[in-house]
């Protein structure tokens, strides 16, 4: 398909999907929302956007696939690794100086990069079994992948050197073994964690956390929907717990900015300070 | 009379580079007037895990101050906008960017055909793109997506660029404005300056 999706079709698109889906894409970014629509048509060789459309329409069991396709599941482990350090040094001790366990939700968790490189650190702390760890997502078939554990080994080069350069206490192999390609990790390593599927958008807060990570996933979403975003998250937050989102990620133009305070603005970490 | 395509219908300037692409973009940022009006993206190929220390080369002799938006950042006139490590950089419409961790183009992230191409949307025929030096084809899409959408495109004179492969794919696949050597493209810039001041 060689012409420019018009926003008509998109529309037209986001609107089936909310009708029959109960999933809600209007308020993705545009620019990406529009070039995941277009790779979906490449990639089934669809004529038009209505034809798209009509094949949601009459195939449910290809919805799944369709927001596997939409979604970006790019990850790594230990991505920004000075993040991690100060996850490491400051955040995750200030919260266990007043709380005996921790909570943590990895919203927006992909693959498990994120998940995996959590438990490592905080097994390495010696709190992972204090530690109590939902990660979730929109993409049932990633979150089926981050269940498994497993990560491809092309990709354990850069996990390995964003490891080694969040100061890791041993190297990476000590976690995971190889099979048929894959780093498959220990999977005592997820003892603690539990994924579900869940969706920001529909938003529905279902319990109370000291830290949630939800880091580059606000990226895919317009700012009216970021607004949307972060008064759940904020309301899934306890008080004094913290925020962090992708380094290239800001809060400074959402409503609810000034119920939190930066605790480090190079990472992006907050801390919610007013309920 | 000048040999330019100027106009005062312009509003933005998107600038492409590559292997060898560094120094003509230092040249040119380093004449570019402190306050020459319209704001301009800057998509180079860089080191994907090194966050720090490409501002900063960039700005040693960058008239303006550079910076790396933030997602959902608001485009302000006079900007220089660098596409950060590790990051798609895209126009929106409604004059903001945002950023997208989407799989590499062109072995890229960020790549060159993503903000071209998201430009030329956002702008219509009210963009100039520009395409320096490289080693390979991105930002080739990106410059057809200008020219269809009725924008000036520019590529640094391939006898000029260090490595030309990246202007040459541009020629290839489409019609190019002006291919210019460094310092005529800085002509242009100072002459197009001139012109958007002048009532
Ligand atoms: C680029 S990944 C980020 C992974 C990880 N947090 C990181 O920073 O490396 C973005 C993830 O957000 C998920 N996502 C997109 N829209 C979502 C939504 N409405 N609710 C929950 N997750 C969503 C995608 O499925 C994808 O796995």
């Amino acid at each position: 398909m060689q012409q420019e999706i018009e926003i008509a079709e998109l529309r037209k698109l986001t609107e089936l999907i909310k009708e029959k889906y109960d999933y809600d894409f209007k308020n993705y970014a545009m620019s990406s929302f529009k070039r995941r629509i277009k790779r979906i048509v490449e990639l089934y060789k669809f004529k038009t956007i209505d034809s798209l459309i009509e094949k949601l329409e009459s195939t449910p069991s290809f919805f799944e696939e369709f927001v596997s396709e939409i979604t970006v599941n790019v990850t790594e482990m230990f991505r920004d690794p000075s993040f991690w350090s100060v996850l490491k040094e400051q955040i995750i001790p200030n919260i266990l100086l007043n709380h005996n366990k921790l909570n943590v939700w990895h919203a927006g968790c992909s693959s498990g990069e994120e998940v995996i490189s959590m438990t490592i650190m905080l097994e390495e702390m010696g709190v992972l079994d204090r530690s109590n760890i939902i990660a979730t997502d929109i993409d049932t078939a990633i979150i089926d992948r981050a269940k498994k554990g497993t990560v491809s080994l092309k990709n354990m080069e850069l996990n390995a050197s964003n490891y080694e350069r969040f100061e890791g206490k041993y190297t990476i192999d000590k976690y995971f073994q190889e099979q048929n390609g894959k780093a498959v990790f220990d999977p005592n390593l997820i003892r603690q964690v539990s994924f579900r599927k869940h969706d920001l958008v529909k938003g529905v807060v279902f319990s109370k956390f000291d830290l949630i990570l939800c880091r580059n996933v606000m990226i895919y979403f317009n700012q009216t929907l970021q607004n949307d975003v972060l008064y759940k998250l904020h309301e899934s937050l306890f008080r004094y717990g913290y925020l962090a989102i992708g380094s290239k990620e800001s809060l400074i133009w959402c409503d609810i900015a000034n119920k939190f305070i930066v605790v480090n603005n190079e990472e992006k970490v907050y801390k919610k300070i007013k309920d | 009379m000048t040999r330019f395509k100027l106009s005062k219908k312009y509003k933005a300037i998107a600038i492409g580079g590559s292997a060898g692409s560094f120094q003509p973009i230092t040249k040119i940022l380093s004449v570019i007037p402190k306050d020459f009006p319209l704001p301009i993206f800057l998509c180079l190929h860089r080191l994907k895990h090194v966050r720090h220390g490409f501002v900063e080369a960039l700005s040693i002799k960058s008239l303006k101050p550079i910076h790396e938006p933030f997602d959902k950042e608001s485009i302000k006139r006079e900007q220089v906008y660098l596409a950060p490590a590790n990051y798609h950089l895209s126009i929106e419409l409604g004059n903001t960017m945002s950023l997208s961790t989407e799989r590499l183009i062109n072995n890229s992230r960020p790549a060159i055909d993503i903000t071209l191409e998201s430009a030329a949307y956002a702008y219509r025929d009210k963009l100039i793109g520009i395409l320096m030096s490289g080693a390979n084809k991105d930002g080739a899409l990106g410059m057809q997506k200008i020219k269809d959408r009725g924008g000036l495109t520019m590529v640094q004179d391939p006898e000029e660029s260090m490595i030309s492969t990246m202007p040459n794919s541009a020629l290839s696949v489409t019609e190019i404005d002006h291919v210019l050597k460094t310092d005529e493209i800085i002509e242009f810039i100072l002459e197009l300056d001139k012109m958007l001041r002048s009532s």
